[in-house]
C-alpha cells in the first residue's frame, strides 16, 4: 500500500502548497452560480426551479477546470514515465491520484453547495438530497475526468479538448443528480435516482482507472 | 545474473524508420554506451528497453531476472521529474516509498546533494535538479539502469560521482545502458553505435 499512500499524500501536499489552484476552482464554482440570478432576475420562484440544475452544471464545469492538474504536470516532467517503468500497479496509482483530486475538488464543492443553494432559494427539502447526490456524483466526475485528462496528454489545447471529451460523459450524472433533488422537492421518490448515481460510481470505479492507464501508456509512447 | 538480448530490433516513430536490425547482448556487470548523432534513436532505444515504446520489429529479451518479462529497472529520461513545490528530502522520501527501501541520507550523499535536503525543487539549478533525479538510482537499487544523457548539465564533480555510482552498481552485478555524447566514456564499456553508418548493422534498412 505504501507507494499508493505516498502518491496520495504527495498530491494532497500539492493541493495544500498550491492552495490557489483549489481556490480558483471554488471561486469559479461560486461565480458561475452567481451569474444566474444576475442573468434571469432575482424572482425566488424562478430561481428555486432552476437551483438544482444550476448547482450541478456549475459543479461539472468547476471539476472540468481542475482536471488538467491531475496528470499534465506529471506528464511534462517525466513522472508519468517513472510510474510506467516502476513496479507498482498503475491502476492503484491512478486511483490514488483520483482520490486526492476528489478530496481537494469534489469535497470542497459539496461543502459550498448549501450556501449556493440558499442563494438560489432552493426549497429546504432539497438540501440533503443535493449534498447526497453530489457526494455520489462528484467522484464519478473525477474518475471520468481522469480518463479525459489522460487522453489529451501531449495534445495542443488539451483543456478545450478535455471539455468536449468529458462533458458528454457527465450528462447521466447531471440528469440523475438533478432528478433526485427535483423528486424530493416535489415529494416524489428520489431513491431510484440516487441508486443510479451509486451505480454510476461503482461502474466508474471499475471502468475509468483501466481506461486512464491505457491512455497514459499511449501518451508516453 | 540478469542478461539482455536485443534481437533485430526496429523502431518506427511517426511513420519514419529510426533504426532497424539492431542487435546486441549484455549481461549483469556490463555497461553499454549508446552513441550516434542527434536523431539516431538513442532515446527511443532506451524507451524501448524500458517498455515505454513497443518495438516495430524484433524483440527485447530479458533473462535471469525474478520475472519472466521485464526486470526491475530504473529509467532516467532527459527530463528531471522534479517538482518546484517539494523539497529535496520530500522527493527522495516519495521515490523511496514508490520504488525502493534505500536510505535517503546515504543516497543524497552519493550524488553530493546532502546539503540541499531541505531546499525546494524550484530553487535548484539545472545541474542540482539533474543530481536529484539521478539520486533515484541510489534509492531504488534495481538491477537495470537505463540512463538518457545522464551527465547533461552536471559539473565535473557530479560526473565523477555518477561514474563512481555506476561503477559500484556494475560491481554488484547491475546492468547499465547509457546514451551519451561525452567523449570520455565509462571504463571498459561496450559501445553500440546507432545512425546511418553504424558498424553494428543498425542502419535504417
Amino acid at each position: 500500500m505504501r507507494p499508493y499512500l505516498a502518491t496520495f499524500r504527495r498530491d494532497l501536499r500539492f493541493a495544500v502548497r498550491h492552495g490557489a489552484d483549489t481556490a480558483v476552482v471554488l471561486a469559479f464554482f461560486v461565480v458561475a452560480v452567481v451569474l444566474f440570478p444576475l442573468g434571469i432576475g432575482p424572482a425566488a420562484g424562478t430561481l428555486a426551479v432552476i437551483a438544482p440544475g444550476v448547482v450541478w452544471v456549475a459543479a461539472l464545469l468547476a471539476t472540468l477546470l481542475s482536471l488538467d492538474r491531475l496528470f499534465a504536470a506529471d506528464f511534462e516532467d517525466g513522472t508519468v514515465d517513472l510510474f510506467l517503468t516502476g513496479r507498482n500497479s498503475l491502476l492503484l496509482i491512478v486511483l490514488a491520484k483520483c482520490a486526492a483530486h476528489w478530496l481537494t475538488t469534489g469535497l470542497p464543492l459539496i461543502a459550498l453547495s448549501p450556501v449556493l443553494a440558499a442563494m438560489l432559494h432552493l426549497p429546504a427539502a432539497g438540501y440533503v438530497m443535493l449534498a447526497l447526490g453530489l457526494l455520489l456524483g462528484t467522484p464519478v466526475l473525477t474518475l471520468l475526468g481522469a480518463v479525459g485528462a489522460a487522453l489529451v496528454l501531449g495534445a495542443r489545447r488539451g483543456g478545450v479538448l478535455v471539455a468536449i471529451l468529458v462533458l458528454p460523459l457527465y450528462i447521466p450524472v447531471l440528469i440523475f443528480g438533478v432528478l433526485s433533488v427535483d423528486a424530493v422537492i416535489h415529494a416524489a421518490d428520489p431513491w431510484p435516482h440516487i441508486l443510479l448515481l451509486g451505480a454510476a460510481l461503482l461502474a466508474g470505479l471499475v471502468i475509468a482507472p483501466p481506461a486512464a492507464v491505457v491512455a497514459l501508456r499511449s501518451a508516453a509512447e | 545474473m540478469i542478461s539482455l538480448s536485443v534481437e533485430s530490433l526496429a523502431c518506427v516513430r511517426g511513420g519514419r524508420a529510426v533504426f532497424g536490425g539492431l542487435g546486441f547482448e549484455a549481461a549483469g556487470g556490463d555497461a553499454i554506451e549508446l552513441r550516434g548523432p542527434n536523431g539516431a534513436g538513442k532515446s527511443s532505444l532506451l524507451r524501448l528497453l524500458a517498455g515505454l515504446l513497443p518495438p516495430a520489429a524484433g524483440a527485447v529479451v530479458w533473462t535471469g531476472g525474478a520475472e519472466t518479462s521485464r526486470p526491475a529497472l530504473t529509467y532516467c529520461g532527459h527530463r528531471d521529474p522534479v517538482k518546484a513545490w517539494l523539497t529535496v528530502r520530500e522527493h527522495l522520501a516519495w521515490w523511496r516509498d514508490l520504488e525502493g527501501n534505500g536510505d535517503i541520507e546515504a543516497a543524497a550523499g552519493a550524488m553530493g546533494i546532502a546539503p540541499l535536503l531541505e531546499v525546494a525543487g524550484g530553487l535548484l539549478s539545472a545541474g542540482q535538479r539533474r543530481r536529484l533525479a539521478l539520486t533515484r538510482l541510489a534509492l531504488a537499487e534495481t538491477p537495470v539502469w537505463l540512463l538518457d544523457e545522464p551527465a547533461v548539465s552536471l559539473d565535473e564533480n557530479g560526473v565523477a560521482l555518477l561514474t563512481a555510482m555506476i561503477g559500484r552498481h556494475r560491481a554488484r552485478g547491475g546492468l547499465i545502458v547509457v546514451a551519451t555524447h561525452q567523449a570520455a566514456g565509462l571504463p571498459d564499456a561496450r559501445t553500440v553505435t546507432l545512425g546511418h553508418d553504424a558498424p553494428d548493422g543498425a542502419a535504417v534498412p
